[in-house]
């Protein structure tokens, strides 16, 4: 059997002076897996993506237990320059994490820090502006594209890198309507052609629930649930716990008709069309049954 | 009914940011009465923020006026203009720069010249509403994000201003923090009467919690209504590069079984198929019976 990506074996952390942000963190993660975390404010969901980079204990002061292993390698005796390759990030912001003035500058900026050759380098810029939906954007100018376009840059430029590991931390957070949709797309591109292991961290559950493999919930530092989106969103409990998510709108009227007994167990479903079909065959039946 | 006083007149402005720049604001009319409780709507760049900002004369329109309070913004003292209109930004960390909770919430009322006493009380009360009551003396910058966006309204609200615009209130906040936060709100508008405007993306809680939405898109106003008949009206929301919340989009699929297309919260649709399936279920049961005995 294949080498999970991802392995984290009983990872707990704590900042200085503080509570344990992470309590024993038990995680395997196959290669090509889209993973979906979620969870409320101070879950502890930044500082798991942190140990996945290495930054957690390289850069970053407290106390790590445990393990973690990114592609075979302990991040703890890791160099992050070295993991730097196998694990790209992209942030919140999307002006916190462009440095070049144009588009082709900023992709150029981490595989050139990384020495890597000129040609290499241009002939690659193409292709990730192609996977992102930005062609022809070489010579624009960072500072005067869309948020959802700077995003989009964002990830391209952690493309550049070639990862096997892609971590999306909140990517659409900032972004308008418009903005969100555009990174979903480019995030549903890389699921589909690329075999790159992804994982993201978002709030916006209707749209990570088409996504993911499995979706991950953190509350006070440990997982709660891991679960493919049809059993995460069938644990109505977690949600009413946590407050931290909402459900799917469809998610919650299912399981509302399902707490009702006017639907069955089996009709449940977090994604919007599978969910149309059931209840339009449902709506039918009683028409004839009337 | 009597419409109540209009509060702000927003008539035919019209402003762009430099010269030769497209219009961020072309030709909008937009009235917004004493108690309205209302969303800007439309992606980034439609005009929003841009027109929020004439509320308080931060911003003045080119052509047209702005009348807050009958005071034309062109014409009026800041300070006045200030005391009506409380403006919340988009970033909390925009507008923090004491070095304590309740000093940041004083400072606006300090500034309107108000005796010690009334700043304290109106502080205390502010911190109270939103829940940082116990946190006084804590240095803001060192606030959860979600604490420091209830501060920065806090602040606004020690104002003690009939008008509140708030720039995005929920973004980068958590379910819990979002309801709090739209709950305060909900609350300031129905007991004190205040008006509040609200800008957001987010639709599900303008759904939830907001009576009238507007919808911007290149800076113009392209539907002014109640928010049912705006978050239903699908056509006009895809020219702002909008769509209704998923809610709605699953009653518009079913409206051929009667499920009207306005449904707007999950509850709502919950009602509409509890009448429509109730009497599968009760023929079923009739069924299960029958073939017990």
């Amino acid at each position: 059997m294949e080498m999970p990506v991802v392995q984290i074996e009983g990872l707990t952390f704590h900042y200085p002076d503080s509570e344990p942000v992470l309590r024993d963190i038990n995680l395997e993660i196959k290669r090509g897996e889209f993973i979906g975390i979620t969870g409320p404010s101070g879950a502890g969901k930044t500082t798991l993506c942190m140990c996945l980079k290495g930054l957690i204990p390289h850069v970053i002061g407290g106390t790590m237990r445990g393990r973690v292993i990114v592609q075979g390698k302990n991040t703890r005796k890791t160099e992050p320059s070295i993991l730097a390759e196998a694990v790209a990030m992209v942030f919140q912001d999307p002006e916190a994490q462009i440095v070049g003035l144009t588009v082709e500058e900023d992709l150029a900026f981490g595989p050139e820090n990384l020495m890597r050759p000129p040609d290499l380098i241009r002939a690659a810029i193409p292709r990730v502006l192609q996977t992102v939906g930005l062609s022809g954007y070489e010579r624009r100018e960072t500072y005067r594209l869309s948020g959802g376009q700077k995003q989009r840059i964002a990830i391209a430029s952690a493309l550049m890198m070639e990862p096997q590991v892609l971590i999306l931390d909140e990517p659409t957070s900032e972004l308008d309507p418009q903005g969100k949709d555009e990174v979903f797309e480019v995030v549903r591109t890389l699921r589909e052609e690329h075999d790159v292991t992804i994982i993201m961290v978002e709030h916006e559950v209707e749209q990570l629930a088409d996504v993911a493999d499995r979706i991950i919930a953190l509350d006070h530092g440990s997982i709660v649930a891991d679960a493919p989106p049809r059993e995460f969103f069938r644990n109505a409990e977690l949600f009413h716990r946590t407050e931290g998510e909402r459900l799917p709108q469809v998610a919650a009227l299912l399981l509302a008709l399902e707490a009702e007994q006017l639907v069955k167990l089996t009709d449940f479903t977090p994604y919007e069309e599978e969910a149309i079909a059931r209840l339009n065959q449902l709506l039918q039946e009683a028409r004839l049954m009337q | 009914m009597t419409k109540a006083e209009i509060v702000i007149n927003v008539d035919d402005v019209s402003f762009a940011y430099a010269p030769g720049m497209p219009p961020a604001l072309d030709h909008v009319s937009l009235q917004i009465h004493k108690g309205d409780f209302l969303a800007l709507l439309g992606q980034n760049g439609a005009g929003k923020t841009t027109l929020a900002k004439t509320f308080n004369g931060l911003l003045q329109p080119e052509r047209g006026s702005v009348l807050v309070g009958g005071l034309d913004t062109r014409h009026a003292n800041v300070a006045r203009l200030a005391s009506l209109v409380g403006y919340c930004y988009q970033n909390p960390d925009h507008q923090i720069f004491n070095r304590t909770v309740a000093l940041e919430a004083a400072y606006g009322p300090r500034n309107l010249g108000l005796p010690p006493d009334e700043v304290t009380r109106r502080v205390n009360h502010a911190l109270q509403l939103v829940g940082l009551a116990d946190k006084k003396d804590a240095a803001p910058l060192l606030l959860g994000k979600g604490e420091r966006q209830k501060l920065a309204v806090a602040s606004v609200l020690a104002m003690g201003s009939p008008i509140l615009v708030v720039d995005e209130p929920t973004t980068g906040l958590d379910f819990r923090g979002i309801r709090n936060i739209m709950n305060l709100l909900r609350q300031w508008n129905q007991e004190e009467g205040r008006t509040i405007v609200i800008i957001t993306h987010d639709l599900h809680i303008v759904a939830e919690y907001v009576p009238r939405a507007v919808v911007m898109a290149q800076g113009k106003v392209l539907i002014d209504g109640p928010t049912r008949a705006v978050l239903s009206n699908s056509a006009v929301l895809s020219l702002a590069g909008l769509k209704p919340p998923q809610i709605t989009r699953v009653a518009q699929r079913l409206s051929h079984h009667g499920i009207p297309p306005d449904v707007m919260t999950v509850d709502e649709m919950l009602t509409h198929l509890r009448s429509a399936l109730c009497g599968v279920k009760a023929v079923q049961e009739g069924a299960a019976d029958a073939s017990r005995l």
